[in-house]
């Protein structure tokens, strides 16, 4: 079963830090900045969404195509946003559940400064391995 | 070999559960730990005002990593959205976590809508510190001024917050409040959500 999905983070300043392209569908160039230009896109959607209500995982707010973005604000307000084109809601909250604490066990780092790029390979490979899982 | 015990060692901190984390640190580890940082910062800067600032900047580091951190181990991934809900959560979960205690009170500023103080009578951080009559207004509480503005700014309320003595009648030592001062689109959000 093939699928796509291209997955970033976005900090609280609007600045992308990570991205990843985590489908298992074969990659084409121009989909992949499709696919973020999607993203950055429903960013103002997701702005005035995470004032209204105090849950973190906000499920589907956009559509393109036949293409769903669904996000998850942490309390940093660091947004976790998936393009994707499945529809199994449970298997990407959990996706999200597990990268939110990946990316707290980030944070915690007194090097890392927040907001600048993740570059730890290591927490490549899990997001992709966790994608793999889930979605 | 001394030392082969049960535990398990992780390749990377990735790897590393979460956990509850320790619940209580040593209070004379901290203590060396908070006045080495303070007469560091003494040696780099020529005056008050940016000794205050570099503590500031120092705590805002702290408080950005424990909002994510509390709000995901102890607020089970809920987000406060509102101003009581983050300011709540600042005087008990916060100060609970980082000082063993909730603060001592919390008040609404009489004269202008967007003043809050948390008032602490002695603040930990001030403990084993005593101030120089020549350094007049200097205030170690700075850090933890910084720690609140690191966690009001992330969750979106940003704020100018600063650490005051305020000296009691019939005490020696006088109370210490940390003023936040919202800024004006935290206001208007709030009265547009209703």
């Amino acid at each position: 079963m093939t699928s796509t999905a291209c997955f970033i983070i976005v900090s609280r300043n609007d600045i992308p830090i990570y991205e990843a392209e985590v489908g298992s569908a074969a990659k084409r160039e121009d989909a992949a900045q499709l696919h973020q230009f999607v993203l950055h896109a429903a960013l103002d959607i997701v702005q005035d969404l995470a004032w209204t209500t105090s849950a973190m995982f906000l499920k589907a707010i956009d559509r393109f195509n036949d293409l769903v973005v669904s996000v998850y604000v942490t309390a940093g307000h660091t947004r976790f946003m998936l393009l994707h084109d499945s529809r199994n809601e449970d298997g990407i909250k959990s996706f999200f559940q597990e990268v939110h604490e990946l990316y707290i066990k980030i944070l915690l780092n007194p090097l890392y400064l927040p907001g600048s790029r993740i570059t730890s390979s290591h927490f490549d490979t899990k997001v992709r391995a966790l994608a793999r899982k889930y979605l | 070999m001394i030392g082969t015990g049960k535990i398990k060692q992780y390749a990377n901190v990735l790897d590393k559960p979460l956990g509850k984390g320790k619940q209580e640190v040593s209070l004379s580890a901290f203590a060396f730990l908070f006045s080495e940082l303070v007469q560091y910062n003494q040696t780099q800067v020529d005056n008050i005002s940016e000794l205050e600032t570099r503590l500031e900047d120092a705590g805002y580091a702290v408080g950005a990593r424990v909002l994510e951190l509390l709000c995901h181990r102890d607020k089970g991934n809920r987000r406060e959205t509102r101003l009581l809900g983050i300011l709540s959560f600042v005087h008990s979960t916060v100060w609970k976590v980082l000082f063993g205690k909730v603060a001592d009170s919390l008040e609404k500023g009489t004269e202008h809508e967007d003043e809050y103080m948390i008032s602490e009578k002695e603040l930990l951080v001030n403990r084993f510190i005593s101030i120089p009559k020549d350094m007049g207004t200097f205030h170690c509480g700075a850090f933890v001024a910084g720690i609140v503005k690191g966690v009001l700014e992330n969750v979106g309320f940003p704020a100018v917050v600063t650490a005051h003595f305020v000296p009691v009648e019939g005490q020696q030592r006088p109370r210490t409040t940390i003023l936040i001062k919202f800024a004006e689109e935290v206001l208007r959000r709030e009265a547009r959500l209703g």
